[in-house]
Order: structure tokens, then C-alpha cells, then sequence
């Protein structure tokens, strides 16, 4: 099981829950904690399986729900806001067909919104996965979603 | 042997990997070995030499020239020309040069230039060898410490140079120190404070990323001072950069001997380890990053007891932001006068700012603590984008305050700006022109902090859902005579009864919008 080849990796330690959850999101193939995800790091930390959920729905770079192959992260802090990220989130929900928090019928994209990424020198940004992108407009969004789908 | 005549360093930080500056740096690397220059001029890789948005920027040395917008396309052309023939290439040249020194609070440029502290070595050092932060002085203090100054001689130069706190509270750094020296206990930690998640601020992660060492050695300090043999970094999730090249530095440092037992053949001994965060901003507040990085929801403590005395696990903690504690080794090498020559009696030394919005060249400087709003905008940052008017700046980000065109020659400082009750806060500068929607701006920090209040306090978590009800309602043109008390009224108590800064900050961003921009909310209410 590659869950525990994960667990392995980290002393069954209250301080690396952090890790373990942000290693088994990344391995997930939905790219979020499903019910054995929580259920083995709790059994691994000895904590009840309530505590690793409320950790883990505490901080938003986890995902209690299934999400797309690729996930979008839009910036709306002011910064970003400013810059014309709203015009940008209005497009991208109508080229994606799905609200915030959405997952498009082909499983492909996930739409999210985050909070101030620090590339505020290149606003609008947003995080494709790991990835930063900055200055985007509607053409560079068509761009970057064209060569993702022709991808897998 | 091989005689390097030219340096070519290229800014390797997120913004300009983002640009595509590895595809660039591989370009030019392959093109000088094609030129048969690969024995003449030397590829090295620096942090951010302080532009943002300009895309991948390369410097050649000895000459001096920026290049910016740079792609894998112009490379074989610059090569032939700068590098083989001698001539700049002309249409790529940043046509103004990032400021390597301090801004002095006297007007830029008509003052002898001071060297920088924080970023002394961003731009120009290779962040992932020791051996250039070593050759730029570096260690030079935590040696000096351990040598000749005992724990409490350097907590004493620290406080003597009235470094306050640069995450945004400006707590004196010394204070800190002494009350965790003090402190019952064995076991005590130092943490750094790396979750910078105030909306506009990057100036921590252009630290981690160009100058890790100065961090680390900041750390040690610390560690001496108040007795701690442990320190963590808690660095936010999404800054992959910061995290893989501190990550290096440390590992460099214990190759070294400069971190573990013994160090440098004293009884100091030392260790770093660091922590990723998952994206929450309330963990930027010490008391929640506390609770996280143990393992918990990043709920906020009540104080007292302050981290100083009871922090984590319970032993005493020091928690300082990274600028705070990359200030450090310069002052303890060079002592606290020569800091205070930087700055204002009240607040000594420099600050780092990240300028954004619309100026017409954003970036990351370093100015002296007391230098004017206006000399930072206009002097630095190239003035506003497209010749458009100042409207207002957004100063310490959402949990900072709105200023007005009247404000642009405040002095900027921690006690100055307060006066003006604004804040300095983490230093983020967002400049707005003259066709920026204020209630716009309003609603988006109100929807900010509702997104991230985190439902511990009931004032705050409640108070932001109103807020945002209400500014939204504004911003429809639906608002109804009397909403912007509410607003006032709201945000006021939860400045008194909010358990943390989170919820009591937001007075700010209001009061002050409704300060200088009232007419503009009122306008269209009664649309």
C-alpha cells in the first residue's frame, strides 16, 4: 500500500500531521484526503479520526472533496483584485462551465480561490498546481487550459 | 587556468522562474559553450536583484548592465554582441538600474548612499553556495558572539539598536530576547516566522529566496542569546523556492559545523529544522503559528502567557519574523551605533517594502526607516503606471490602512505613521491611480478577512460575515443611509472584543477608506 510507504517516512509524531497530510493529499490521485487518507494518519499518530479531520478541513490547501486532475488556485486579495482578477475569475468560471470549488465534467480542472499568493509584482496571478503563473489575461488562461487538456 | 572576463548573473527567484528564467539560464549556457567562451564568462545565479515583473533579468558584470524581458530567442544575439564583441545590447537594457543602497530618508540620490542591511547580499551572492555568503562576511558575527560576547552582551546590543519587530507589530527585538532569557527552563526555542501571507507582502520569500545564510545565522544568534538549541522556520506552503533553498542552506551550514554540537569549538551547539504550512493567514499571528506548528488547527492562544514565557510545548519561544532576524548578524558585527545611524531616533534602521499596484516599475527595496511616501512612489517605483494621479495606497496590506493624497510626505515609520493612526505593518505598498473603485478595494479586504477569519472568536467571525453583507449591498448600489456607521460600528467592536489582530485590525482598513474616501462610499449609496 503506498499509504504506508508514506507514513514510513515521518515519526508517528503530532507536529509532522502537517506533512503526512500534504504527502498523502499530493499521492492521492483525486489531489485530496479522502476517508482512509484521515483514517490511516490517525491511526499512525494515535489521535482520534476527528482530530485529523479538523485539522485538515482547518487549512485550505487541503481538500476534503475529490477534486480534478489539474487544480486551479486564483488570487483574490486585494492586490491581485486590483489588478483585475475579478474580470479573470468571471472568465474562467464561463470557460470552465463550473463555480468556485467546481470540477469540470471531464475531470480535468478544479477552480479555487486563495488567498494573497506573494506574486503580487505580476498580478492577476494564480497557481496551476505547483506552478505560479503571473500576468494573465483571458488569451494566456485559453493558452495555459488548451495545452493542459492536450496533456494526459 | 582559466580567466573569467565576464560574470553573467541571472536572477533565479519565483517571479523570474515563472518568466522562464531556467530555460533562459540553460539557453545561455549552451550558447557560450557554442561561442567556445565557456573558460571567459562565468553563468551564476543570484536571488531577486530587486525588479518585479520585468521578467527574466539577467546582469553582466564587470559592466553592470540589466537586461530585462529576456527569452531564450534573444540569447544567442546578446551573446554575439555584449559577450563576443563588446557591445550592450541596447534593446533589452532595463532602462533603470535597481537601487543596490539604501533610500535615505533625506531624498533619494542627494545623500551619500549607505550600503543595504537586509538584502545587502539579494541579487548579488549565489543563495546556494555558503561559501559567497561566507565571502561577503557572513558568520563573521555568530563567531564574533560566540568569541568574545556573552548571551546577555548581545542581547543588550540588540536592544541598544531599537530593532523592533518587522513582521508589522514593532515589538523591540531586544525586549523579546530578554524576557525568554530570562525565562525559567532548560529547553527554550527560537522560531521564525515565514508565513507571510499579508495580501501584497513577498519582501520574506525575496529573503529566503536570495540570502538563506543571513537568516540562519540570524537564528543562531537569537539562539544564543537566550539560550535555545532549537530553532524551526514555519514557511507557508506555497512558497516552494523559499523551502527548497533554505532547506539547502541548512544542510550547507551543518557540513560546515556552523549548525549542531560544539560550534565553532564553543558550547553553543544549535539546529534548524523546518516546517511547511498549509495555507492559513490567521497562523501569521505568533499564538496560531504556535498551535500549527504542534500539530494543531491554528487557532490563536490567549495571552498571557506571552510565547516569550510559555510557547512551544509550552517552553519559552521567541518568535521573530524573518527581516527582523536578518537585521540581526549586521548589527551584532557592526554594533548598535552604526545601526542607529540608519533611520530615526524612534525607529532605527531600514525596511523592506514591496511596492506594487499601478506604479510603473513595482519591486522590492530597502529604504531607511523616516523616508517619505512620496520619495518611496516617486523616486523609487518610477511613479504611476500610464502618467495617471495618485489616488491613495493601501500601507501593511488588508490588515493595514488606506492613505490619502494629503499623506504623501508622512515620514514612514512604525511611531510616525501612528500618529496618523496607520501602520506601517509588514511593509506592503499598494498604490492606486485615480480610476481605482475605492469601494471595490473596501469589499474585496472585507471579503479577504471573512475568507480568513477562523471561526474561533464569535465577534470576528460574525462581524466579518456583516461586514461583508454590508459593503456588498454598497457595492450594489443597494446601501442604505446609516451603513457606513455600521461599518465603523461593527469593526470598532471587534477591535475591542476580537480574541486576535485578525479581527481586531479590520477598524483600520475601514476607518481609514472612510478617512480620506468618504464621499466616494456616500456617493454611492445615494445613487
Amino acid at each position: 500500500m503506498y499509504r504506508e510507504a508514506i507514513l514510513k517516512k515521518f515519526k508517528p509524531s503530532l507536529d509532522n500531521i502537517l506533512y503526512i497530510l500534504h504527502d498523502l493529499q499530493d499521492n492521492n490521485p483525486q489531489r485530496y484526503l479522502a476517508n482512509d487518507d484521515i483514517r490511516v494518519c490517525a491511526d499512525y499518530l494515535k489521535v482520534p479520526y476527528s482530530y485529523v479531520h479538523s485539522v485538515a478541513s482547518f487549512y485550505t490547501m487541503f481538500s476534503l472533496e475529490p477534486r480534478g486532475s489539474n487544480i486551479i488556485r486564483l488570487c483574490d486579495s486585494p492586490p491581485c483584485h486590483l489588478m483585475g482578477s475579478k474580470s479573470l475569475l468571471t472568465y474562467l468560471k464561463k470557460t470552465l462551465k463550473v463555480d468556485v470549488g467546481g470540477t469540470t465534467k471531464d475531470g480535468k480542472f478544479t477552480l479555487e480561490l486563495t488567498s494573497c499568493l506573494g506574486a503580487c509584482g505580476v498580478a492577476p496571478a494564480m497557481m496551476l498546481n505547483d506552478e505560479m503563473v503571473g500576468n494573465l489575461t483571458p488569451e494566456k488562461v485559453d493558452a495555459i487550459l488548451e495545452k493542459r487538456r492536450k496533456e494526459s | 587556468m582559466s580567466l573569467v572576463r565576464n560574470h553573467v548573473l541571472i536572477s533565479i527567484d519565483a517571479g523570474t522562474v515563472m518568466a522562464g528564467a531556467r530555460a533562459v539560464e540553460k539557453a545561455l549556457i549552451d550558447e557560450i559553450a557554442k561561442q567556445g567562451l565557456t573558460d571567459e564568462i562565468a553563468v551564476l545565479e543570484t536571488g531577486s536583484v530587486g525588479t518585479i515583473g520585468q521578467g527574466v533579468v539577467l546582469v553582466v558584470y564587470p559592466e553592470g548592465v540589466y537586461y530585462a524581458n529576456v527569452t531564450p530567442q534573444d540569447i544567442p544575439q546578446l551573446v554575439e554582441e555584449h559577450l563576443l564583441k563588446g557591445r550592450p545590447l541596447k534593446r533589452l537594457i532595463l532602462s533603470e538600474a535597481p537601487k543596490q543602497t539604501v533610500i535615505t530618508k533625506e531624498k533619494a540620490g542627494l545623500l551619500k548612499e549607505q550600503p543595504r542591511i537586509v538584502l545587502r547580499n539579494c541579487g548579488i551572492i549565489d543563495p546556494e553556495k555558503i561559501e559567497e555568503y561566507i565571502a561577503e562576511g557572513g558568520y563573521e558575527a555568530i563567531g564574533k558572539a560566540l568569541t568574545s560576547m556573552k548571551p546577555e552582551e548581545v542581547t543588550e546590543e540588540i536592544k541598544k539598536s531599537g530593532l523592533a519587530g518587522r513582521g508589522g507589530a514593532s515589538f523591540s527585538t531586544g525586549m523579546k530576547w530578554d524576557f525568554a532569557r530570562r525565562a525559567a527552563g532548560d529547553i527554550k526555542y527560537i522560531i521564525c516566522n515565514a508565513d507571510e501571507g499579508e495580501p501584497g507582502t513577498f519582501k520574506d520569500r525575496l529573503i529566503l529566496e536570495g540570502d538563506p545564510h543571513k537568516l540562519i545565522e540570524g537564528m543562531m544568534l537569537a539562539g544564543y542569546a537566550v539560550g535555545a538549541n532549537t530553532g524551526f522556520v514555519y514557511i507557508r506552503g506555497e512558497y516552494a523556492l523559499s523551502i527548497e533553498r533554505l532547506e539547502k542552506a541548512i544542510a550547507q551550514a551543518r557540513d560546515y559545523g556552523l549548525l549542531g554540537t560544539n560550534i565553532l569549538e564553543s558550547t553553543f551547539s544549535f539546529d534548524i529544522f523546518v516546517m511547511k504550512g498549509a495555507g492559513a493567514y490567521v497562523c501569521g499571528e505568533e499564538t496560531a503559528l504556535i498551535e500549527s506548528l504542534e500539530g494543531k488547527r491554528g487557532h490563536p492562544r490567549n495571552k498571557p502567557p506571552y510565547p516569550v514565557t510559555e510557547g512551544l510545548w509550552g517552553k519559552p519561544t521567541v518568535v521573530n519574523n524573518v527581516e527582523t532576524l536578518s537585521n540581526v548578524p549586521e548589527i551584532i558585527k557592526n554594533g548598535a551605533t552604526w545601526f542607529r545611524s540608519y533611520g530615526t531616533d524612534k525607529c532605527p534602521g531600514t525596511k523592506v517594502y514591496t511596492i506594487i499596484g499601478n506604479v510603473a516599475t513595482p519591486g522590492l527595496i530597502e529604504a531607511e526607516m523616516g523616508t517619505t511616501l512620496r520619495d518611496i512612489i516617486f523616486e523609487y517605483a518610477g511613479g504611476i503606471k500610464a502618467g495617471r494621479k495618485f489616488k491613495g495606497a493601501l500601507i501593511g496590506g488588508a490588515a493595514g490602512a488606506f492613505l490619502g493624497p494629503d499623506m504623501l510626505d508622512v515620514q514612514m515609520d512604525f511611531v510616525n505613521l501612528r500618529e496618523y493612526a496607520a501602520v506601517l505593518g509588514s511593509g506592503a505598498i499598494l498604490v492606486m491611480d485615480e480610476s481605482t473603485d475605492m469601494v471595490d478595494m473596501l469589499q474585496s479586504v472585507l471579503h479577504f478577512f471573512r475568507h480568513e477569519s477562523c471561526g474561533h472568536c464569535v465577534p470576528c467571525r460574525l462581524g466579518t460575515a456583516q461586514l461583508v453583507k454590508i459593503i456588498d449591498r454598497i457595492a450594489d448600489s443597494k446601501g442604505t443611509q446609516g451603513d457606513v456607521d455600521k461599518l465603523l460600528k461593527i469593526s470598532d467592536t471587534m477591535r475591542d472584543t476580537s480574541f486576535c489582530p485578525l479581527g481586531q485590525s479590520l477598524y483600520l482598513p475601514i476607518s481609514s477608506s472612510l478617512k480620506y474616501f468618504r464621499g466616494e462610499i456616500d456617493a454611492r449609496i445615494h445613487q
